[in-house]
Order: C-alpha cells, then structure tokens, then sequence
C-alpha cells in the first residue's frame, strides 16, 4: 500500500464516527425537507434518543468511576472480590450491577477499573452479566409490559447461565491476560 | 438520580482531598474524550439499522412458526441496542402479535447481553479477543435463556 493510501485508511478510522453521524443527519434533514414520515426521520429520531441517553448517564457515571479510581484501595477490591474469594463475592457483584442503569457500554468503563483494581476476572463477568440481565429500572419495564411471570422466568434463568458464562470466560483466559482497559497507571496511591 | 450521587460523591472528595479530585476529573474528561467520538459513531450506525427494520417487519418475523422468529429474534437483538423503555414495549406489542415467550426472550436477552455494533467500543476496553469472546457466549447464553423460557413457562 502506498503512503498516501495508509494515510487516507487512517484518515478514515478517525472520521468514520462522524461521517455516519453526518449519514443520518443528512437523511433526517431530506426526510423533514420532503415532510415525509420515512427513513430519515425514524433514524434521526431514535439517534437523538440515543445521543440524549448517552449524555445523561455518561459523564456522572465516568466522575464515579474515576474517582473510585482514584480512592479505593486496591486492597480492599482485592480482598472482597479478588481471586482468592469465593461464591460469596458474587452477591455483591450483582447487587452493585443491579442498582445501576443504562446500555452496557457504560458498564465497561466500570467493568474495568474493577479489574485493575484486582477483582477477579469471573467477578468482572459476573457484574456484566448482572448488568444486562437483571438492572432493576430494566426489571421495572420488563414487569410492566410482561408481566410478573415472564420476568422472574427469565431472571431465575438468567442469574445461574451468565455466572457459569463468567467461570468459562476466566477459565478461557490466559493466565495474567491484562485488558487494554484505562489509560495510565494504578489510581490509588 | 445518578446526577445526584455523583455530584455528593464529587462534593465529599473535594472536600477531602482537592489534588486528588482534581486527577480523578481530568482521568474521567479523558476517558469521556477517548470514547465519545466512536460511541457517536456507533449509535449512529445502530440508528441506520433500527430505522430500516420497521415494527411492521418485526411483527411479521417474530410472530411467524417455527425456527425463523427465534433466528430474526436473535439475530436483530445481537446487533442492535434499545433502551430498555423503548424495548419492552415493542416486545409486548410483539407479543399481542402472538410471538412466543422464547421468542421475547431471546430478542430482549440478546439485545441487553450481546452488542456486535457496539463491538468496537468493547475491544477498547477489553481487547478484541476477549470481546468477541464474550459476546459468542453471550449469544448462546441467549439461546439457552429462551430455550429454558418456553420449558418453564409452558
């Protein structure tokens, strides 16, 4: 590949976000042009939607994660939820994945920075397994529009599918893997 | 609410520790600008694929016989995100449509476990291998959901 070939594909890497998003603005804007209910229109909608939910749980939710950085104790992490814990870290796990909201990305950052801290990787599994399948604002919707025993069903085979998931995903990787995760080093002092 | 407990917590580390606060500010801006422009990116793609499967096109899928409806279930779920409020409610108007509870759960497990567009934002964090890893169990986790409802629920 020529230079100005590599150039232009890593131009590309950095723009495609935005060129996507431009896509859709685009659209939106020719969809609201013509008064037509189409295409545009639904896509430009449900990205406001998104861009709005993304914007209201994204920056709180990142100040608490760096500042768990920045406090807690590697120790502390690491005796509670660390590798030479047991089941009964796991509780714990699905309590703090429970009380919180929002898509999964925001769950990584989070995922993280417990791991950096020394929770043990089937417990970093454990709390995003927790997360997508049993956050109580999501519970709440579920019971409204499906009702109570759709709910619980799907919650009670959930909890034990997602922890056998995170014993197989720590057991499937190598030993001492490190995630390229944060930037920079330890945050506790 | 989240707003809420993270001013408290950022008010209380201000008080107790001003240098600290201020490194845990500056992490948390930093991460925010590492990820934002490839999570807009993502949403906007994810905003192209939802417009162009219409809830007509859901409600003749999911609520079809057979295989097929558990297949589309999986497959849209695995590729998309939705909020939870817009998702259940599409999921009980499915179901009105006479789509199974496998079928719910499927859609509604795979759309909250499994994310292949917001694919690249996980290799970020957890490197490629790891992600897609994750996200194949996660998919059959799915299946064994649904497949579980229908026997517990039947």
């Amino acid at each position: 590949m020529s230079r100005g070939a590599a150039r232009a594909a890593a131009g590309l890497a950095r723009a495609w976000p935005w060129l996507a998003l431009a896509a859709v603005v685009a659209l939106w804007a020719q969809a609201h042009a013509r008064g037509a209910a189409g295409y545009g229109l639904v896509a430009g909608n449900s990205l406001a939607r998104d861009l709005l939910e993304m914007a209201t749980i994204l920056p709180p939710m990142f100040i608490l994660v760096a500042l768990f950085d920045v406090w807690v104790p590697r120790e502390f992490v690491e005796r509670r939820v660390g590798r030479d814990t047991g089941v009964g870290a796991m509780p714990w796990m699905v309590l703090l994945a429970m009380m919180q909201a929002g898509p999964l990305y925001v769950a990584f950052p989070v995922a993280i920075s417990l791991w950096r801290k020394g929770c043990a990787p089937r417990n970093v599994f454990v709390y995003l397994g927790a997360f997508s399948a049993l956050k109580i604002p999501m519970l709440s919707f579920e019971v409204a529009f499906l009702g109570w025993r759709f709910s619980l069903a799907r919650s009670a085979l959930s909890l034990p599918v997602f922890v056998l998931l995170a014993l197989l995903l720590e057991r499937l990787l190598p030993h001492g893997y490190r995630p390229p995760g944060l930037d920079g080093p330890d945050g506790a002092a | 609410m989240l707003w809420l407990v993270a001013a408290g917590a950022l008010t209380a580390s201000l008080i107790a520790d001003r240098g600290r606060t201020g490194t845990a500010l500056l992490r948390a801006l930093r991460l925010l600008w590492s990820i934002v422009p490839s999570l807009v990116g993502v949403l906007a793609l994810v905003s192209l694929v939802l417009a162009a499967v219409t809830p007509a096109m859901l409600h003749r899928f999911l609520a079809s016989a057979g295989l097929a409806p558990f297949l589309a279930a999986l497959g849209i779920g695995s590729i998309t995100l939705m909020p939870g409020f817009i998702a259940y409610p599409l999921a009980a108007a499915l179901r009105q449509n006479g789509a199974s509870n496998a079928v719910l759960a499927a859609f509604v497990t795979s759309l909250m476990m499994v994310g292949m567009l917001t694919l690249p934002i996980e290799a970020r964090f957890f490197g490629w291998r790891l992600a897609l890893l994750r996200n194949v169990l996660a998919l059959g986790a799915a299946v064994v959901i649904a497949i579980g409802m229908t026997w517990v629920l039947a």
